[in-house]
This record gives C-alpha cells, sequence and structure tokens, in this order.
C-alpha cells in the first residue's frame, strides 16, 4: 500500500517538473520586471494579461518575472548589477538614483504618459469603528489626545509621502511660514507611537494589534484594509482629507539593461499597457486613481474628492526634496531629534 | 618562512585538504564580505567617519541596544541556568520536549518571533492584558526590545551549560556533602565554579547575539528615534539613504565592540580555568 502511494507520489512529481520545465523551454527572453513591495496582488493580475496580448499581437512566449521588495532595496540591486528590465516603482526617488547613476535616462518622465505615472494615489487615513476621535483633517493629527502608525520614513515610501501630506497642508495653512510648518510637521511625528520598517508591519500594529488612532497610508491601501476580508471584523473607516498630497507611481525602462539584453521593444509594450483601458480599470479594482478619459466616472462613483498637491510644485524637483527633508541629518531627522 | 607545523606530516590523514577546505570557506563567507566592509570605511576620512558615529540618533541608538542587550543577557543567563539544570539534572515527562523546545529560536525566523511576541504583549494580548493593568507597556516599547532578545539569545545559554552539568558527577555533590557543607555552600563553592567558564561563555555568545539581533526586534520595538530605535535599524537606515560608508562604519562600530567583548571574555575565561 505505501509502496504505490510512494511511487505514485514520486509520478506526480516528475509529471509536476516535465510541465514545469515545458514553458520553460518555450519562453525566449524573459522580462523581469521590479516593483514596490505591496504590489504582488497587482501584478500577478497584470502579467498574466499583457502575456497573452503580447502572444496575440506577436505570436511570441513571454514570460514575466516578478520582484518585489522595498524600492529603496530594488534600487540597490539594479546598482548592483541585478538584470531589472523595467522598474514600476512608488515613488520618484529611487527613480532618479538610477537615473543617476546612468541606467535610466534623465527625463524619464517624459518618457511615458502623466510624469511616467500610469495611476496615482493619495495619502488617506484609517481610523476605528464609528471614527471615535473624530477625525477629519490633518488638524486633527497633530491634537494630543491622537496617536498616529505610520512606517519610518527612511525605510518606506509611503510614509514619504505621509511625511510631505503633513508638510504640504501645514505649509499651505500657514502661508508657506517655515517655523510654523516645522512646528507642525514636529508635532505630527511626536504623535507617532510606531515606527515599523514597512508598510504591511503598520498594517499590523493598528489593525491587529490595535496601536493607535489613525493609521496613514497610500489611499489604496486604506481603502484595501476596510473593504478586504482579512480585516473586515473591524470595521475600521476610511477618511480621505479634503487636501492631501499627490503620490504617483512611476514607471521606467532601466535602459542600460534592455540594450545589453535586447528587450527594449517588449519593455516598452509593457509599460504602455499598463495605460491601456483594461489595465486602467483593472487598477481601480485595487482603489488606484487614474486618468484614462473613459473611466472618469467610475473614477467619481469611487474616490472621495480631494485636491492633490503635486510635491515637485511646491518644494522643487525630487532630489532637491529627498536632500532637504530626507537626507542624513535633513528637515525629518532635525524635526526628530527635538525631545518630546 | 613556513612554521614548522606546517613541514611535518601530520599523524591523521587528510591535513592537507580539510584545512585547505576550511580555511577557503572562512575567506569567501567571512573574510571576504568583512574586507568590503573595510573597503568602504576606508574611503572615508576620519572626520566623516566620526561624523557617521557619532551622531546623536546613533550614540543614542548605541546606548538602547547596549542596554537592551544587557537586561535581556542578564534574565536569559538565570532563566536559561534554571533550564538546563532542569534538564540536565532531573528526569521528568516531557524532559525530551523542553530539551528540543529550547533549539526553537534557532529553527523560528527572527522576524516572525518579533510579530508573534508583538501580539502576545499588546495590551489587549495573552500576555499584554496582565501588563496593562500595571501601566507596563511592552510591545512597541522597551521592555518588548529585551523580550525579543531574551527569545533569540535563550539557546546559546542552555547549550553550552548543559553538557558541563551532566558531566558533573553527582559524587562530587555527594563528597561535599559528607564533607559537612551546605546546600548553598555546595551550589556556590562546588558546582557553580565548574559552571563558571560555560556560564560565561553562554551569557556572551547571548549578549552579542542581542547586539546583532535585527528581524525579532524592529518587529516588537516600536522603532521611536531616541527611544527605541536599535543600532542594526540604524544601519538599515543608513543603507536607505544610500549612504553606504555610513552604514559601514556603524557597522565597524558594533564589530569592534563585539571583538573587544569577545577578546576580554577569553581572557576572564582563561583566568577562570587557571583558577581551577
Amino acid at each position: 500500500m505505501l509502496k504505490k502511494f510512494i511511487l505514485a507520489g514520486a509520478l506526480a512529481a516528475l509529471a509536476l517538473l516535465t510541465a514545469a520545465s515545458i514553458p520553460a523551454q518555450a519562453q525566449e527572453k524573459p522580462l523581469l520586471n521590479a516593483s514596490y513591495d505591496v504590489a504582488r496582488e497587482l501584478f500577478a493580475a497584470i502579467n498574466p494579461r499583457f502575456v497573452a496580448d503580447w502572444k496575440a499581437k506577436t505570436g511570441q512566449d513571454l514570460k514575466i518575472d516578478q520582484s518585489f521588495a522595498g524600492t529603496s532595496r530594488q534600487a540597490q540591486d539594479i546598482i548592483q548589477g541585478k538584470k531589472v528590465d523595467t522598474v514600476t516603482f512608488n515613488q520618484a526617488t529611487d527613480i532618479n538614483v538610477l537615473a543617476q547613476r546612468g541606467l535610466i535616462r534623465a527625463d524619464w518622465q517624459k518618457a511615458f504618459p502623466n510624469n511616467a505615472s500610469p495611476y496615482y494615489s493619495t495619502i488617506a487615513f484609517l481610523v476605528r469603528k464609528g471614527n471615535p476621535k473624530h477625525i477629519k483633517n490633518w488638524d486633527d493629527l497633530v491634537r494630543d489626545d491622537v496617536k498616529l502608525v505610520f512606517p519610518n520614513p527612511k525605510t518606506s515610501g509611503n510614509a514619504r509621502y505621509t511625511y510631505l501630506g503633513a508638510w504640504l497642508y501645514a505649509n499651505e495653512k500657514f502661508k508657506g511660514d517655515d517655523a510654523q510648518t516645522k512646528q507642525f510637521v514636529g508635532k505630527f511625528l511626536h504623535n507617532v507611537v510606531n515606527f515599523p520598517t514597512g508598510g504591511r508591519g503598520a498594517t499590523v500594529a493598528f489593525a491587529q494589534n490595535g496601536q493607535g488612532d489613525v493609521l496613514l497610508t497610500f489611499e489604496s491601501e486604506v481603502m484595501g484594509i476596510a473593504k478586504g476580508d482579512e480585516f473586515k471584523a473591524g470595521g475600521f473607516e476610511v477618511v480621505v482629507p479634503p487636501v492631501s498630497v499627490l503620490a504617483e507611481f512611476p514607471v521606467a525602462v532601466v535602459d542600460k539593461v534592455v540594450d545589453e539584453k535586447g528587450t527594449r521593444k517588449v519593455a516598452t509594450a509593457y509599460l504602455n499597457y499598463e495605460y491601456s483601458r483594461e489595465i486602467q480599470l483593472l487598477l481601480t479594482t485595487y482603489y488606484f486613481r487614474v486618468n484614462h478619459p473613459d473611466l472618469a466616472k467610475v473614477m467619481a462613483d469611487r474616490y472621495a474628492k480631494a485636491r492633490l498637491i503635486e510635491p515637485t510644485k511646491v518644494l522643487g524637483p525630487w532630489d532637491k526634496i529627498e536632500q532637504t527633508h530626507f537626507a542624513s541629518g535633513g528637515v525629518l531627522d532635525q524635526l526628530l531629534a527635538v525631545r518630546k | 618562512m613556513i612554521p614548522s607545523f606546517f613541514r611535518r606530516t601530520p599523524v591523521l590523514p587528510g591535513f592537507g585538504a580539510s584545512f585547505g577546505l576550511s580555511v577557503l570557506f572562512i575567506s569567501l563567507v567571512t573574510l571576504l564580505p568583512l574586507s568590503g566592509l573595510l573597503l568602504y570605511v576606508s574611503n572615508m576620512t576620519w572626520a566623516q567617519y566620526w561624523l557617521a558615529i557619532s551622531d546623536a540618533r546613533v550614540v543614542e541608538s548605541y546606548k538602547i541596544t547596549l542596554l537592551g542587550a544587557l537586561y535581556s543577557t542578564i534574565a536569559v543567563t538565570f532563566i536559561g541556568f534554571l533550564l538546563a539544570w532542569i534538564i540536565s539534572r532531573y528526569d521528568f515527562p516531557g524532559r525530551r520536549l523542553i530539551d528540543a523546545l529550547v533549539d526553537l529560536p534557532f529553527a523560528l525566523p527572527t522576524a516572525v518571533a518579533g510579530i508573534t511576541l508583538s501580539a502576545l504583549f499588546i495590551p489587549t494580548g495573552w500576555l499584554g492584558q496582565w501588563f496593562e493593568p500595571l501601566g507596563i507597556k511592552i510591545s512597541y516599547a522597551f521592555p518588548g526590545m529585551v523580550i525579543a532578545m531574551m527569545f533569540t539569545s535563550l539557546p546559546f545559554i542552555v547549550r553550552p551549560v548543559q553538557p558541563v552539568l551532566e558531566d558533573l558527577e553527582s559524587e562530587i555533590e555527594e563528597a561535599a556533602l559528607m564533607l559537612g557543607a551546605h546546600k548553598w555552600q555546595i551550589f556556590w563553592r562546588v558546582l557553580l565554579p565548574a559552571l563558571a567558564p560555560a556560564l560565561i561563555t553562554g551569557a556572551s555568545q547571548a549578549f552579542i547575539r542581542s547586539l546583532g539581533e535585527f528581524g525579532a526586534v524592529i518587529m516588537i520595538a516600536g522603532n521611536i528615534p531616541f527611544e527605541t530605535e536599535i543600532t542594526s535599524l540604524m544601519i538599515f537606515i543608513r543603507m536607505q539613504e544610500f549612504n553606504y560608508p555610513a552604514a559601514a562604519a556603524i557597522a565597524s562600530v558594533v564589530l569592534a565592540a563585539s571583538l573587544i567583548l569577545l577578546f576580554l571574555l577569553q581572557l576572564l575565561q582563561n583566568r577562570f580555568l587557571n583558577k581551577l
């Protein structure tokens, strides 16, 4: 009996191995796309669609390898020689890092529509059931009785936007007064009870472990947590502040790698495909905001109205923002260094 | 000049091959990455190096890490000793299970341990609820950090102490008893001196492990600057800033501290051995 069982198991394993190796032979040149950490489900949905689309248009079989990690980590890997064809990140800074090192053309933001950002989001708040602390806007987040959770801005892209959201709001409120803005953002930072290193850690701390009154992250994440099955029982509510920050999700072809591998055409097509109506509609089911003209009504139904400020319009280009705010000893470090 | 050792033909066969392989392995896996670290540091000027390692937040992280490791080592040495004692001195049902459980921290990814511990010690958690009325915050605070360090360093105490305890024959204790020693005297003057080298080895390994622990600690510590930010996290943050030299500089401090500590312990141990 056992013998039969083992034999059957071995045969099944063999069959699986053969099955796995057939498409491996058929593929010509796998495309490697590097994404931010929490993009798993999204790209698991996009990639097979593109593979089918590419097959229909060119008759070629394509395999897409997908890598997920914090985008700074991804950029480090690419600098150190990982052969990534395309990057789909959640912030421009880490693409600029690659551009500065000559791996990507300097004007990469002009290579694709909308600042090379097929979709965008903003920073929204997730609050506890019934919004017991009546949180409506950024002003509520600096109150003494409100505790916040978001990841460390040094190690997480979405937390940089959270920081910038608070900064841009305060900057408008105080009409550009630097001292008052700093005071506001300093208070905001000191209301944080927990700085996990990544978005997932922050979600667990807030939704599962009951830390803080507000979780700040991308609207797409916030809506996903509130509406997804995992935390549905918590009854969390989404609050989109009337003014927030525009968070673009930029894409780029890694020029140096695609020229070396000869994959420029397919890499470009892959990124352009993200602008197609099909994928743009798909993106809205992941609670991202999109610009496709056909989908304006879907957008209006799904998302709260908010005025989104573009960080680069107010604070200058990304490398300047990076230098002033996020570099070692920058404004963020200075504000955190002020003891409570 | 080749030392005379290498010119003699050893009695046991296979020395050449096994020595060569070991040295190759150590060079590739330990020394090469280390020299990479030093390479980054060597490109810095002394002023840059000092700036990187003396940043106020980094200095605070040294203090936090050292203090956390110290508390955890003291606690875990005590608990680990008790564990080793019951495992090797008594035969009770479940002894083998406990013996196996001691190694769990080796097997479990430390980040998983950190997440699990943080869920246990939140104010509404299974264990945290008992501390909440006392006003003690464990998860996402300093005590949580210490607990995570204790978890990951426990086997380092138990494993070196256990064989020594097993080797100490009960005849020695019986002889002491016959010669009129009290129970506590037997413990202090007969057992402890024999155990001290193993305990010191264990404690030092536990301490060094705690200094370098990353995964478990960052999941539970809360990572608030100047309060619960450990040195490994500062290294990680510098890497995220693409400031590799600064990251390497801070890492070199941790490394130097660990090496000095190991060296001191070696000295201390030799003294103990000489006394015996």
